[in-house]
């Protein structure tokens, strides 16, 4: 296995550091983004927590004004392209090939390279704290007030040049996905035989491939604006600043759908699993999963509504976006039929899936009620948005996750979470973000306005404030509490087995964790549900074993030849990550920034011409 | 199994060549985005040069003729390699590179003649930003596709491109249709309408 590629051995060893750093395996690369994601949704919730102490009694001064906007733009863009987004990929990387009944996604190396560029996206982002300023202007970022002059210092850079990067890493994870999924199932597994998760991740996908670029424009034209003084924004010149604003929703909102899709394909396996019935109404679930992706394009302005689009333009996108409520309700009802009749075991997976539809339906219908354009000009800015969107976000996307943690954590590590440690972390958490959140509703309809680093005592928004406060302790107990489990169970957790639950996708057929290799052999499918057909089948259990597909499986996986790893995607993110650091630090006359970026791009083609010479396995030795 | 998946797939169609479909598929976001900031903007600007004060249709007509002409051969190079003929994909492949690079030849000029005698530079006016901003972004995708064609000419003497590897070259000339196809598009909205728009 000497085989050189250029200047560098070729790494073969699968263990270690070196072999996290060099690895191509999907659940590895699942593990990382997972652990990576989760680090960043801490240090998120550690910008929330301060915020809430900061707004916990009238006139508190415990972070400047100037900190204060920084705090609430990179809580924002932390929670969501650093955790919520992320954490959705890790689901992807670990779940997708082996739900499909494949050995690895279409492009291992690609898929490293993902990761690699999130990890150095997500650093890029987040090292303006230490680097003179964060972005500081929200996480929409509205031109002119981002413009050149409206917004020295490099703050915005980092805004810029942060989303650029991890717009790479997310395009690029989605149309891997995209390829895996259609290209890769199992014999047998037609569209209509997908697991629901399959469905959200593809349609997700495809939203991501399409959404990324339109903001991707608008990045590239506020940072000519700023440092080479062109005019995209620039009012003066003839520029309509209210373009920024399409440009960032037309993004934007079907961002949203990338944030709650997944959360709400991780349910659609939960609630049957726990159900011990067929998710009820698969097709419909999978059309209205679809449909909010088409139509996810068809509401951005509903963020715009007090802009003054005019009466046409905010009737027609309150139209479509009350419409979009009834995919989503179509779901719900699903899901509850799902549980209907079924003999439910509430696990902490399960509690979490309920718990999501509970305050998702909540969140949902305060969305609805910003889709009634006269009454969002009430509500802008205040905290009633906020609630909502904790609601769907943090009430919808985080308890789902929550509940896909606990529901594969043990394919993953082979251990299974306490249940015990985990329904305490569930229900402290579920109490938690109902204190903290709900009384925002009270506060923005009392006219609290968000984004305030302060308000006067005498408003009357003293108790509710105090209130969130408190439920936001309670939120990092929660936390705290998994934080515990996680820990606790890798080491003394009950082993899990292959099928501790009782599934029903293909996942469950295979060892936990999964060989390398994932199936000895591929799997074919006769259904939906393809694993519970093959421990059920005729309505009897079939010994575990003792189907066809297992038979070949003292095999051991001898001779099934997998992705070698490889260096190069690592190359290749390092030269991205060195040229997003050269056009942050650019100034305007001055060269060195330029000279950072174009020794960046170098190395990012070292790494990819590197990539494309050396083959994607290399020959066995046997 | 022993090749690995890549030859068995659910499909029929090789994931490589699924992967450019699709990434295509973003790219016209991109460009979609652009050409309609550059639309949104056409007019708009407050002060000039105008689009029919700098555009030159003669010299861009040649220009575009000249891409246009690099799919052409790359058609040809692709038939080659599927034929098995390297040493005539080898001379088709290095046409298509040089009709790239002539465009861009010809793009620098134009930049060149737009900023010393017209006046016009990224900074001047909104139609200024607009223009290099688009046209820039689509140069960059075709000097990207010149350095993959080289890359391919390349390989070729390595002894990689084999007829059953012609998909490199497929997937080399989707995108480099594409990029084409994109320019189409822009001499239409850019170009044309400028200067016979009204």
């Amino acid at each position: 296995m000497a085989t050189t590629t250029g200047v560098l051995q070729r790494p073969t060893s699968t263990t270690g550091l070196w072999g996290w750093i060099t690895t191509v395996d999907h659940k590895k690369i699942g593990a990382l983004y997972g652990v990576t994601a989760f680090i960043f949704f801490l240090i998120g919730g550690v910008e929330a927590t301060v915020m809430r102490l900061q707004l916990h009694r009238p006139e508190f001064d415990l972070v400047s004004p100037e900190v204060f906007s920084q705090l609430f733009t990179m809580h924002a863009l932390t929670m969501i392209f650093l955790a919520v987004m992320p954490l959705s990929a890790a689901f992807f990387n670990l779940v997708v090939p082996l739900m499909i009944g494949a050995r690895d996604v279409a492009f291992p190396r690609l898929n490293a390279f993902s990761y690699w560029v999130f990890l150095f996206g997500a650093i890029l982002l987040q090292s303006g704290w230490l680097l003179g300023g964060s972005p500081n202007a929200g996480w929409f970022a509205y031109a002119p007030l981002t413009g050149p002059g409206a917004n020295p210092g490099n703050g915005m850079e980092f805004y810029l040049l942060g989303l650029a990067v991890l717009g790479v890493s997310s395009v690029a994870a989605a149309l891997n996905f995209i390829v895996t999924i259609i290209n890769m199932r199992a014999p047998g597994m037609t569209l209509m035989r997908m697991p629901v998760f399959i469905w959200m991740t593809l349609v997700t996908s495809f939203l991501l491939i399409t959404a990324f670029p339109v903001i991707t424009v608008g990045l590239i034209e506020l940072y000519f604006d700023r440092e080479f003084g062109m005019n995209f924004f620039n009012v003066n010149a003839g520029a309509d600043v209210v373009l920024w604003q399409h440009l960032f929703w037309v993004f934007g909102h079907p961002e949203v759908y990338i944030l709650i899709l997944p959360a709400m394909g991780i349910v659609s396996e939960v609630l049957p699993t726990f159900s011990r019935k067929p998710l009820f109404g698969y097709p419909i679930i999978v059309l209205s999963g679809i449909t909010i992706g088409f139509m996810g394009w068809a509401v951005w302005s509903h963020h715009m509504f007090t802009v003054g689009l005019g009466p046409v333009a905010n009737s027609v996108f309150a139209i479509t976006t009350m419409a979009i409520a009834i995919p989503t309700g179509i779901k719900i009802f699903n899901w509850i039929g799902t549980m209907w009749g079924g003999s439910i075991r509430l696990s902490t997976s399960m509690l979490y899936a309920v718990g999501f539809i509970f305050v998702f339906i909540v969140g949902g219908l305060s969305g609805v009620m910003h889709s009634i354009a006269p009454s969002d000009a009430q509500q802008q800015d205040t905290y009633f948005i906020v609630a909502h969107i904790h609601y769907v976000l943090f009430g919808g996307s985080i308890f789902a996750v929550f509940s896909g943690i606990y529901y594969w954590f043990p394919k993953a590590t082979g251990k299974l979470l306490n249940e015990g440690i985990g329904k305490l972390n569930f229900w402290v958490t579920f109490i938690g973000f109902n204190v903290a959140f709900f009384p925002m509703h009270f506060l923005g309809m009392d006219g609290m306005p968000r984004r305030q680093p302060t308000y006067e005592s005498n408003m009357g928004w003293d108790l509710w404030n105090m209130v969130a406060t408190g439920g936001t302790l309670i939120i990092v107990l929660g936390v705290l509490i998994f934080l515990h489990n996680f820990f606790w169970s890798l080491r003394k957790g009950e082993r899990a087995g292959a099928d501790p639950w009782d599934g029903r996708t293909l996942e469950w057929s295979i060892a936990s964790p999964p060989p390398e290799y994932n199936f000895a052999t591929i799997p074919t499918v006769h259904g939906r549900d393809a694993f519970w057909d093959q421990k059920y089948a005729n309505g009897h259990a079939v010994p575990q074993g003792a189907s066809d597909d297992e038979e070949h499986e003292d095999d051991e996986g001898h001779g099934i030849h997998m992705p070698s790893p490889s260096y190069w995607p690592l190359v290749a993110a390092v030269g991205l990550a060195v040229a997003g650091y050269g056009m942050v630090f650019h100034e305007p006359g001055q060269v060195a920034g330029a000279i950072v970026a174009i020794v960046g791009a170098a190395i990012t083609m070292v790494g990819v011409y590197a990539w494309a010479m050396e083959p994607a396995s290399e020959p066995s030795e046997h | 199994m022993e090749h690995g998946p890549e030859h068995e797939t659910t499909t029929g169609i090789d994931h490589r060549k699924m992967l450019i479909w699709v990434f295509l598929g973003s790219e016209c976001m991109f460009f979609g985005s652009l050409i309609a900031t550059y639309l949104i903007y056409y007019g708009e600007s407050v002060s000039g040069p105008t689009p029919a004060d700098v555009l030159d249709i003669p010299t861009t007509t040649v220009s575009t003729f000249v891409l246009l002409m690099s799919s052409f051969s790359m058609v040809m190079a692709y038939s080659n390699i599927r034929k098995g003929n390297v040493r005539n994909f080898r001379v088709w492949i290095m046409c298509t590179a040089i009709l790239g690079a002539t465009f861009l030849g010809f793009q620098f000029f134009e930049f060149r003649e737009f900023a010393i005698h017209g006046h016009l530079t990224p900074r001047t006016n909104l139609f200024g930003s607009t223009f290099f901003t688009l046209t820039g972004f689509h140069g960059a995708h075709v000097t990207v596709g010149v350095v993959w064609l080289i890359s391919l000419f390349g390989y070729s003497f390595k002894g990689d491109l084999t007829p059953q590897e012609g998909l490199s070259v497929d997937i080399a000339a989707l995108y480099w249709h594409f990029v084409d196809i994109v320019w189409i598009v822009i001499f239409t909205a850019v170009y044309l309408i400028g200067v016979f728009g009204k």
